[in-house]
């Protein structure tokens, strides 16, 4: 079994227009950004977009957005890029807030076969609206829904071919929860080595959520996103 | 203004004492690590990092952020996870102190600090599950807006962020505490007079100082 696809076009095959699909980072850091550009290469549209942000301004989730790909976005925070807000102003997109909490957690719930769950976040306040509610121990909550996707495209440091994962620092963020809650799952990573070369203990998405290998193409410096070139 | 906002992250500094697991939100609570001194104050961050340093740049790495996106560096004992798991440890009650940057604050302690009706902000990221699950909460505000209209009103006029009350307000000219629902006035900031407190707060409060103006 070797999980390694020797292009990103080849990993990213799979998105049909139409498609639910969950994008790890948190703004740009331990977002797929080689993923993310091969999709602004694709004829697809009408994607809805699960991820905290959606880019900055034509970065990352920004392009997409900007070539009108995306039907509807699901997230926690889109202040940092202009242009989601300007996009939804002029009625070209739909748009789900989310407390970034409860979006992580909806993911977990999407991964783990649990339909739905309470929490006392976004009670009474205009997230809340339209929301089953439920008095648990003399406190109210909202149920949400579990969120899943037809796709993920994730970021992780190494793999092994058999598509185990490792993560790097904060570029973690929600890739692992988003590998566990779609069907298929594409992994784009710094270094691939063989099975047995991660230590056990410190995997932390195992091989049987991940579909999909691709090496990096494009990375995240101090100074901004650039080509990798080895 | 950015003294202002420096002297109130000063005095929020002041309140945390370790050891204490604590939460800083962006805006005003970004410029405290500047003014901590304890060595047992814990940051957390809800983008997945526990024992988060101050900018160093020196020591720059992309991958190592803060929630407001700003480059941090790792204290001795910092640990890394999903965000899951991050809002497990805030919502599940294990961080201490929550420390937030708001718009406006009403009288029984409620806040506003995540849309602004009618602008291009569509944001909420950690701020709804801090406040329901932090231990405390402490608000830092100026005192007024730049038009001079009190952020601490009556009730608040922008969409509040929970039902639930904050514990304590700090602002450029003064600190409150909510206790019952009734917001108290407990200290005057350096240079600032209960009179002038008096006429730039729209919320009522009950006078913990004493002095009449």
């Amino acid at each position: 079994m070797n999980k390694v696809k020797m292009t990103a076009r080849e990993a990213v095959a799979c998105v049909k227009s139409g498609d639910t699909i969950l994008v790890g980072g948190f703004g740009l850091v331990g977002s797929p950004l080689t993923l993310i550009e091969e999709l602004t290469q694709m004829d697809v549209k009408d994607l809805t977009i699960v991820s905290n942000n959606i880019g900055e301004s034509g970065k990352g989730l920004g392009k997409i957005l900007l070539q009108g790909k995306i039907k509807k976005a699901i997230g926690s925070y889109f202040t940092s890029n202009r242009d989601v807000g300007e996009a939804y102003g002029a009625g070209k997109l739909e748009l789900e807030l989310v407390p970034q909490g409860t979006l992580a957690e909806r993911l977990r719930a999407g991964g783990a076969g649990i339909p739905a769950f309470y929490t006392p976040t976004a009670y009474g306040t205009d997230l809340g609206v339209g929301k089953e509610t439920k008095n648990f121990d003399g406190r109210w909550c909202v149920m949400e829904r579990h969120l899943k996707g037809n796709v993920a495209l994730i970021r992780a440091h190494k793999a092994d071919t058999l598509g185990n994962l490792v993560y790097y620092k904060t570029a973690r963020n929600f890739n692992p929860l988003m590998a566990q809650a779609a069907d298929y799952v594409v992994a784009e990573v710094d270094e691939i080595v063989e099975p047995g070369q991660l230590e056990p203990d410190e995997i932390v998405t195992s091989h049987l959520y991940v579909n999909a290998v691709v090496k990096a193409e494009w990375i995240l410096t101090a100074e901004g996103v650039r080509r990798h070139n080895d | 203004m950015t003294d202002v906002k420096a002297r109130i992250a000063m005095r929020a500094a002041k309140e945390l004492k370790g050891p204490l697991v604590v939460n800083l939100g962006i805006g005003i609570p970004t410029l405290i690590p500047d003014y901590l001194e304890d060595e047992e104050v814990f940051l957390h961050t809800e983008n997945g990092m526990l024992g988060v340093g101050p900018y160093d740049p020196e020591q720059v790495d992309p991958s190592i952020i803060n929630s407001g996106k700003a480059f941090v560096t790792e204290r001795i004992g910092v640990s890394y996870f999903d965000s899951a798991e991050s809002f497990a440890m805030i919502r599940g009650g294990h961080v201490d102190v929550a420390v937030l940057g708001v718009l406006q604050v009403d009288e029984h302690g409620q806040i506003a600090n995540w849309a602004v009706p009618g602008k291009n902000i569509i944001g909420v990221g950690g701020a709804m599950d801090l406040i329901e699950g932090a231990k405390k909460v402490i608000c830092t505000v100026t005192h007024t807006a730049k038009d001079g209209s009190p952020k601490l009103k009556k009730k608040c006029t922008y969409p509040i962020t929970s039902t639930r009350a904050v514990d304590m307000v700090i602002t450029d000219l003064a600190v409150f505490t909510f206790q019952k629902g009734e917001m108290h006035l407990i200290e005057l900031m350096p240079g600032a007079t209960l009179e002038e407190v008096e006429k730039k707060t729209e919320a009522a409060f009950i006078n913990d100082i004493g002095g009449t103006t």
